[in-house]
Formats: structure tokens, C-alpha cells, sequence
């Protein structure tokens, strides 16, 4: 056989607009699940029921289920409850995003434990209330040692975003598949996703490395 | 004038009664050495005043104010009371003069010229103004502590609380430290210290302390305490502390 990308060439406007819904639901998904994450860490965190348990159940509920159950479940099961139907955009969002928040949490909670108890002490010392404590002085400490675990999640999360395929929402993989059945080029179609994955990831990648170390360097 | 006053003061963790039923009033100016074998309760009885550990029962009372159990006015008692830990406890993420401006900042909400005008001034006493922009981990112990002295003397504390602030550091470098803590006993500071340095207590404290039992075993003037103390324990307690030294 030979390898002809012509045809995948010829596809370019598709796989930018493709580009384009992967990065828009990445984005969306950092966002709402590191934040959402950080709330559920917290809560996971806390020493007051009303807090940990909600939490709690949360983290296990979407850790202990597959994510593209929960993007499938958003699209098809939950407007059956609703008034009103969802993008996929929205399903695929909330899934990903629900599942990373259940992770990161656990990236918080532990990073935030991690911290010496002293630098409580040292907050509370001062009169810092427990939320001043936090913000100040333990999340930026606990933040750096995340740093790592933090952009895995990041990375992670910008694979899983190909599963808003699987709702049709066009992003690269979605346009990948269609390229692949109009032009009969499997090979060359999905090739051509796998590489532009790598070129977006490479460079975040390397970011990362140089934020840990920008990171590391008052230590 | 009584500044502080503590009543049948008790705290126990598990099955350990640490303090039992402890009684003391701090006047003001007084500076108080307290001893006691490791596990007497000496640091449990400090981290008891300024309500870091939650007593069991008992009350302490800062001002003639009984203080209450409510997060809110124990955030604005430790205000009030400076805490200087064994191990710093400094906040490696900040510069020294970021340390001891954070507690004006934000606690204090004071402008950031101001606090950091005020933070100096304290670097300055305790003879680190050339150290303002150095990181914790770029410091020795002697002069991680004194940062950690001046973080606490720029809230303007009325009683100064010190937890063995020696006992970490290398022994050349306790000199430093001890010479920082008397200068703010010659300005007539109230505090309370928990330490080893016996030639220090005495020279420093107006009253010593023996803890034990969770209880006050016996106290009164450094001479009477130190040189002629008259309970038993007291004699073997500073028997064996003075067994090395001289």
C-alpha cells in the first residue's frame, strides 16, 4: 500500500475546525474541573460532615464510573428527565469535567495534607482565620507540590476530550472519523489526529517541565 | 496588674491527662520561665493559652475578658498574643520581610508601604534588616528564628508566648537568639517562656515555673526555684540538667 494524505490535505478546513472544538472543550473542562475540583478537595478536606460527605460521595460516585458512560448519560438519559435538550458540547463537558473535579479533588486533598502542620500554626499564630490560612499561606505551598499531578490531570483531560466524539460534537477525532469514511483513508485520516494530538501535547508537555522548575525556585 | 489568668486549666489526649487542673495568673511585665521534664505539659499549657490546642476544661482570661470557644474572638485573641515556635514554623513561600509583613497584610489589612515600612523596623531589631529579601531556606536556624520573632512582634502582641525557640537550633547559634529574646525583656515585654537554658531562665525570668504532673509543682523567684528549690522533684530535675553543664 501507499500512504496518500493528499486526501487529508484536501480535509484541512475540517481538521481546523476540529481543532478548534477540541481546544474549546479543553479549555471549558480545565476550567470547570480544576475549579470544581478545588471546591470538592476542600470539602474532602473538612472536618465538618455537611462538607466531607457530599464531597465524598461525589469523588467516589464519578471516580468509580466510566467517563464516557457519564458523557453518553448527559446526552441521551438526562434530557428524558429535563425540560429541555443538551448540546453535546454540554454532555461531553459536563462529563469530563465532573470526572476531572472527582480526581483533582483527590490531588488537592492530598497536597493540601501534605503541607507541615507548623505552617498552621505559624497562620493561626498570627490571627489568621482558617480561610485566610488557606489562602495565604498553605494552597500556594500545596499548589506548587501539585504542580505535577495538576498538569497530568490538564494533559489527561485533553485526551479525553476525543470522547465528545462519541456525541458527535466535531472535534479532531470526530472530523477524523468523517474524514476517514468519505475518503475511504483510515490510515492516513487517523495519522494525520494522532500527530496534531502530539503537536498540541509536546509543547504543553515541555511546559509543564519548565513551570516545575520555575516553580521549585525559591526552595 | 493581671494580664492573663488561667483556671483549672485541663487537656488530655486519649488516655494522657497532660494538664490537670492548672492555675496562674501573668502580670503584666512578668516574664515566666517554664520547666519541666519532656512530657509535663509545658508546650501543651502555651498552645492552651493562645487556644491553638482547645482546652478540655477551664478558662483563660486575657485583660479581665474570659475568653469563649467561638473561632471568631479566638482569631482576635491570638492577635493579641505572639507565638514563637520551637521549629520557626516560618512560611518558606515568602522572603523574611514577606513573613513578617503577612500577618499586617492580612490580618491587619494594613497598605503594603506601611507594613512593609513596619516589617523592617522589625528585622532591624532583631538585627536582620540586611536579610529582608532572603528566603527562609537561605537563612541559618538562628536567623530563621529571629525572623520568626520579629513576625510575631509585628502584630503588636501583649504577651509573648516562646516554645523552646532554642532547642532546634545548633548550639552556636542559640546565643543569637537568647541575646534577641532579652532585649525584649529590657523593654519590659510580659512573656512566657518554655525552654532548657536554665543560666538563661534565670538570668531572663522573673518567676520560674516547675511543671509536673500537669500541674505547677513548685515556682517562685529564679533564686528560690533554681539555686534553693525545695521539692524533691524540682532538686532532681535540675540535678540532672546541671549534671553537663559548669
Amino acid at each position: 500500500m501507499r500512504w496518500d494524505f493528499a486526501s487529508v490535505f484536501a480535509n484541512t478546513d475540517a481538521l481546523l475546525a476540529g481543532a478548534a472544538g477540541t481546544l474549546r472543550i479543553f479549555a471549558i473542562c480545565l476550567v470547570l474541573g480544576l475549579s470544581l475540583g478545588l471546591v470538592v478537595g476542600l470539602g474532602r478536606y473538612a472536618r465538618n460532615p455537611w462538607l466531607y460527605w457530599p464531597s465524598s460521595a461525589f469523588v467516589e460516585f464519578f471516580r468509580n464510573t466510566p467517563v464516557l458512560v457519564q458523557i453518553l448519560w448527559f446526552y441521551f438519559a438526562l434530557p428524558i428527565l429535563l425540560p429541555f435538550s443538551i448540546s453535546p458540547l454540554a454532555a461531553a463537558s459536563l462529563g469530563i469535567s465532573l470526572n476531572s473535579a472527582a480526581f483533582s479533588a483527590e490531588i488537592y486533598r492530598g497536597g493540601i495534607q501534605s503541607i507541615d502542620r507548623g505552617q498552621w500554626d505559624g497562620a493561626r499564630a498570627i490571627g489568621m482565620s482558617w480561610a485566610q490560612a488557606m489562602r495565604r499561606i498553605i494552597l500556594p505551598q500545596a499548589l506548587k507540590r501539585m504542580t505535577p499531578a495538576l498538569t497530568n490531570r490538564a494533559i489527561e483531560i485533553f485526551k479525553m476530550s476525543t470522547l465528545a466524539s462519541t456525541v458527535a460534537y466535531v472535534e479532531l477525532l470526530q472530523q477524523g472519523k468523517l474524514i476517514a469514511s468519505l475518503n475511504f483513508n483510515p490510515i492516513e485520516a487517523y495519522t494525520a489526529v494522532a500527530v496534531i494530538f502530539f503537536v498540541f501535547l509536546w509543547p504543553l508537555v515541555q511546559f509543564t517541565y519548565l513551570l516545575e522548575r520555575r516553580l521549585r525556585r525559591d526552595e | 496588674m493581671t494580664l492573663l489568668k488561667v483556671e483549672n486549666l485541663a487537656k488530655r489526649f486519649g488516655s494522657n491527662a497532660v494538664l490537670r487542673g492548672l492555675s496562674l495568673a501573668v502580670a503584666r511585665g512578668e516574664r515566666i520561665a517554664i520547666l519541666g521534664a519532656s512530657g509535663s505539659g509545658k508546650s501543651t499549657l502555651l498552645r492552651c493559652l493562645n487556644f491553638m490546642e482547645m482546652p478540655d476544661a477551664g478558662s483563660v482570661t486575657l485583660d479581665g475578658q474570659m475568653i469563649g470557644r467561638r473561632e471568631s474572638e479566638l482569631v482576635k485573641v491570638r492577635q493579641r498574643i505572639g507565638m514563637v515556635f520551637q521549629q520557626f514554623n516560618l512560611f518558606p513561600h515568602m522572603t523574611a520581610v514577606g513573613n513578617v509583613m503577612e500577618g499586617l497584610r492580612t490580618v491587619r489589612r494594613f497598605g503594603k508601604a506601611e507594613a512593609r515600612a513596619r516589617a523592617e523596623k522589625e528585622l532591624a531589631r532583631v538585627g536582620l534588616a540586611d536579610k529582608a529579601e532572603t528566603y527562609p531556606a537561605h537563612l541559618s536556624g538562628g536567623q530563621k528564628q529571629r525572623v520568626a520573632i520579629a513576625r510575631a512582634l509585628a502584630m503588636d502582641p501583649e504577651l509573648l508566648l516562646f516554645d523552646e525557640p532554642t532547642s532546634a537550633l545548633d548550639p552556636e547559634l542559640v546565643g543569637e537568639v537568647l541575646t534577641a529574646i532579652r532585649s525584649l525583656a529590657e523593654e519590659g515585654r510580659t512573656m512566657l517562656l518554655v525552654t532548657h537554658e536554665l543560666g538563661f531562665a534565670y538570668h531572663v525570668a522573673t518567676r520560674v515555673i516547675f511543671l509536673a504532673d500537669g500541674t505547677i509543682h513548685e515556682q517562685g523567684t529564679p533564686d528560690e526555684v533554681l539555686k534553693y528549690p525545695k521539692k524533691e522533684r524540682t532538686q532532681s530535675f535540675l540535678a540532672r540538667h546541671k549534671e553537663f553543664s559548669l
